[in-house]
Parts: C-alpha cells; structure tokens; sequence
C-alpha cells in the first residue's frame, strides 16, 4: 500500500535530514522552536492586504534552507498537503470582496484578489516555517526542548513514544493489509464485514506490543518516571540566533521595507 | 479538518491554545491521580495504532469511495478519555511537525476540533451514558455512530466559528458552516461505524481491553454539565459574535407582507406585557446597550446555557415521570 510505505519513507528520511550537521542543526533546540513559534505568528499577524510587507518574510526561509543545506525540493512535498486547503479558502475571496484597491496594467484589482493572494503566501510561509524547525532538530531535541518549557513529563513521554513506534505499527499496518489484498486482489480499500476483526488485530498486535515494551522497561529499571537524553545547555549563539530572528522579524513586520526600498529607486 | 496556520488570526489561535492547554491540564492530574506506570507504554503504543490505522482506507458500502477514522472515541472507550485525550495531542503533534497536516500555531485548534470533542462531549455525554447499566453489541453501536457524528459536527462547525472569527476568509458564515456540516455528517458515520465494528470485536474476543469504568453504574451528572458548559461557552459565546445581523425567518417574512420587521401592536394587553418584558429583559435585544459585542458574546453564552439548562431539567422531570411510572406498574 502505497501510503503506508510512503508514510514510513517520510518518518526515516526527516529523521535522516535532521541529524545532519549544518550551524542551524547545531543551534539549541529552544532556541529554534522558539524563532519559529515567532515567525509563525509573526507571519499570520500581518493584515490580509499587506502583500508586500508579508513577501519580506520570505527572508527566513531563503535564509535557513541556504545555511542548513535542506532540500527545498522536498519542502514542497509538504505544501501539497496543506495547500489544497488554503487555496479553497482563498479562492471565494475574490468572488466575495469585489471592492476596487487598485489598478494594475488597467486590470481592477479588488480586495478579494489581495486577500486570497495573501492567504496562500501565509499558508505557504508558516509550512516552509515549520518543516524548517523538523528538518533541522530530530523530535527528541524537540521534546527535550518541550521539557525546558515545563510541558508535563507524561505528554512528553507520550509524544516520543508514539514517535518511536509509528513506523513498527505502520509495518504491522502495511502487512495486514498485503495480506488482505492477496485474499481480496481487485477491492478498493477494506470491505466493511472485516472492518472490526481487521482494526482489531492491529490493536491487539499494538496491545501486546505495549506490554512487551512495559515490560522491558521495567528491565532497565523503568519506575513511572522516563529519563530524557540530555542536551548541552544554550550558549551565547543560541541567544544570539533568538535575538537577531526576533529584531528581524519586528522590522519586517512593523516597518514597511518594501515600500522604503522602492522609494530609493522612485 | 486539520487547520493550516494560515486560516488562524494570532488571537483566536492563542485563545484556542489556552482551551486547549487547560482541558491537558486538567488531563494529566486525572492520568497521574489513578497513575499506572504500564499505561504509559499503553498509551504511546495506542498513539502509534491511531497514526497507522488512520493510513487504511475503508469502503464504503454502495458509495464506490472509501473513507479513514479518527480514532479519539475509539481510543477514550480503551483508555478512558484522559489517557485518551492526552494521546491525541501526541498524534496531532507529530502529524503537524512531520507530515505539515495542521499548523503549530492552528495546533490548539485542532487539538480542541479532534481530540477534545472526541474524548470528552463523545465519551462523557454519550459514550458514558449509553454504557451506564453495562456494555451491549447495541449499545456499542449505537454510542459510536451518535459519539462520532456529533464529535464531527461539533469539531466542523469549530472550524467554521475559528476561521469566521480569525476574518480570513471572506466566504460568509452560512456558507462556509453548509459546506462543512453536511460533509463531516457523512464522515462521522463513517468514522461511527468503523469504531463500531472495532469495539464490537473487542467486546466479543477481549472485553477486558475496554475502558470498564465506562460501565460502571455512576453517572456523573456534574460532569455532564461541565463539557457541556464548555461547550456552550465556546460554541455559544464565539458563534453569537458572528451571528448573522439579518433577520431571521419569521421576521423576514412578517418584512416581506409588512414592510417592517415587527408587527404594530394595537395597545391593551400586548403593550402591557411589552412593558413588563422591557423591565425584566436582562439584556434587551442581545446587547449590553453600549457594548454590542459583549452584549452579543455574553447572549449567546446565557441564552445556550438556558437551552442547555431547560434540556437538562426536562430530562430530569421526564427521568422522574418514567421512574414513577415504573413504580406504579410494579
């Protein structure tokens, strides 16, 4: 099943790209979960006619993916996902808002149009965001750094191990449903009379999964509490990576740069 | 319904994150109150479960297409809706950071539209209340179709409310909100049915996997009350503030044959009464009179909270009658 395999491909190859070495990668894992919480908001404060002032934002991606050496390429993969959604939402916009802004080469151009323009950058810059801070920091610095922040030790612990064993349970996954397309070869998708006993295995496979795991566990001495590799702690470059992105981003935003540069020319 | 970052202004995604955070919480001092060192391990597994079950695609019967589950009832009918909801947050986590499905700062939101609904309105006002006096095939089934299609409604028109609030979109309420439900109502069968035939199974092979303080005979009508307070607080007290100005049906149409949108009174009794109502209306015409959008916001949460409370008395006095009956009968 294409999906699955897809899907465990995806979990190996951002868990190869993140342990890569780059100065990003190298950056304290607070330290970019923080800049790109700020980007992320950052980017969506900014009014949803303010094109030009929200293209600026685009530094930090350019930025990041030039340094730390990830494949823009494979970033898009990611906006195929989210993208559909957004460009749905942006796309009645125009029909909705047809109140005149400006002329472009006698072409009207009506709110509507910037705002759905808008919307679609915004959707693409806080991906691009996002897939930046995975790309870059493998999901134990991002728990390590949740940890920091005081997140409770049992979601912490829940989040890294339902990381660690999606692939084991999507192999489990992908086998029973090999299995069921041999028996069942021309079908799309599962036939309802084997909904129940087919989930069902993969629960009870899971279940006793989880006690081998519990069990385990407890053989290396595993009391309710779980030990969290540790990181060195942030240094002067990782406050300074916060404090540059932090100035960046409130000049971008509250400064209107484009229109500054464009006046220089004008 | 995973949200993009994109459709969220900073306050309603912040505001959403806060709701969020405290029902987790409130999560974890439950899961650590009754602490079982081996559901931990449980849980992350169960975690891993949902994340690959969701990968499956199920035909539907008749339809040529094929649908996925959630699986936040599922997981509160085997983990009880704490361990449940906290497991949920792990899976939207993961899927916003590895896959890009859903935004980090729209994660409050999904978090509240899936896991949220699922776990606590799906488990404790209807999962809960279906297996009061013990588990049936039946009831089983009845409990997940009725948990998933409000849970799904319930999450859908969130979005609705979230996206309208956030002044994105310029889609307009109305149609946004009959785009959504009618979609997410074909959904949550799906997602019903396919929880049905999961929990049916482990009735008749495992029970002892199921959550069994769903059937023991306590009901709480505390806490009931409180998701349902939650509920109406967020859905009542957000929807109001984008509560359509127009008039509504019968106004319409008493504007259509009058030209206006209340009918003239003719004096006597109505002027009477009118009088009494202007003097013991709480908040005439939804507002504050200055304030129009806390006038509105605080309408829409008591005028929810009155339904809530009206149902709630009504069930109770038909609860007594049935009782009543009973007992003369025997």
């Amino acid at each position: 099943m294409g999906k699955i395999s897809d899907a465990i491909y995806e979990v190996h190859y951002m868990d190869t790209i993140a342990s890569k070495d780059s100065p990003v990668h190298r950056v304290h894992p607070l330290a970019k979960l923080i800049v790109t919480v700020a980007y992320i908001w950052f980017t969506v404060s900014f009014s949803k006619f303010n094109v030009t002032g929200l293209i600026t934002m685009v530094v930090y991606p350019v930025a990041l993916f030039s340094v730390s050496g990830v494949s823009f390429g494979h970033s898009i993969k990611k906006l195929r996902i989210i993208l559909p959604l957004v460009i749905l939402m942006g796309i009645f916009n125009p029909i909705f808002d047809r109140e005149p802004r400006f002329m472009l080469y006698g072409l009207t151009v009506t709110d509507g149009m910037v705002s759905g323009l808008t919307l679609i950058i915004k959707g693409m810059l806080t991906v691009l965001g996002a897939y930046l801070l995975i790309s870059t920091t493998r999901i134990e610095s991002i728990c390590y750094a949740l940890n920091i922040l005081h997140v409770p030790e049992i979601l912490v612990t829940q989040i890294l191990l339902t990381y660690r064993y999606i692939t084991v349970l999507l192999s489990e996954a992908n086998h029973i449903f090999e299995a069921y397309s041999l028996r069942a070869p021309f079908q799309k998708g599962i036939a309802h009379k084997v909904w129940g006993s087919l989930i069902g295995q993969l629960i009870f496979r899971s279940i006793d999964r989880a006690t081998a795991l519990y069990d385990s566990m407890v053989l290396r001495g595993y009391n309710g509490n779980f030990r969290h590799s540790q990181l060195p702690g942030a240094r002067l470059k990782d406050f300074s990576y916060v404090f540059i992105w932090g100035a960046v981003f409130s000049v971008l935003r509250f400064t209107s740069l484009t229109t500054l540069i464009g006046s220089l020319f004008v | 319904m995973h949200m993009a970052d994109a459709l969220l202004s900073p306050a309603v995604g912040g505001a959403m994150y806060a709701a969020s955070a405290a029902a987790a919480a409130y999560s974890v001092k439950k899961v650590k109150e009754d602490f079982n060192a081996r559901k931990v391990p449980v849980m992350g597994v169960m975690g891993a479960f949902v994340f690959a079950a969701q990968m499956l695609n199920f035909t539907i019967p008749g339809t040529g297409s094929s649908g996925h589950f959630c699986g936040g009832m599922l997981l509160a009918a085997l983990l009880g809706p704490y361990a449940a909801f906290l497991t949920m947050i792990a899976i939207l986590l993961i899927q916003c950071l590895l896959f890009a499905d859903g935004g980090i700062l729209a994660l409050g939101c999904n978090i509240w539209n899936m896991a949220f609904y699922a776990c606590f309105f799906g488990y404790f006002c209807i999962y809960k209340p279906f297996m009061k006096n013990g588990m049936s095939k039946g009831k089983l089934v009845a409990a997940c179709i009725i948990g998933s299609i409000l849970s799904l409604q319930l999450g859908a028109f969130s979005v609705v409310l979230e996206t309208t609030a956030s002044g994105i979109t310029e889609l307009p309420f109305g149609v946004f909100a009959a785009a959504m439900q009618p979609i997410h109502l074909a959904i949550g069968t799906v997602e019903g049915l396919i929880t049905a035939a999961v929990l049916v199974f482990i009735y008749q092979t495992r029970p002892e996997l199921l959550n069994a303080e769903a059937s023991e005979n306590k009901f709480s009508l505390k806490k009931l009350l409180i998701i349902l307070g939650v509920v109406v607080i967020i859905i009542g007290g957000a929807l109001s503030l984008v509560a359509s100005s127009n008039p509504d049906g019968l106004e319409w149409s008493i504007g259509n044959v009058t030209g206006a949108d209340e009918l003239e009174s003719d004096g006597g009794v109505h002027d009477a009464l009118a009088n009494v109502q202007d003097k013991t209306a709480v908040l005439p015409d939804y507002s504050f009179g200055n304030d129009n959008a806390a006038g509105t916001s605080f309408s829409g949460i008591v005028g929810s909270g009155l339904v809530a409370g009206l149902c709630v008395l009504l069930s109770v006095i038909f609860g007594v009658y049935k009782k009543k009956k009973k007992a003369k009968t025997e």
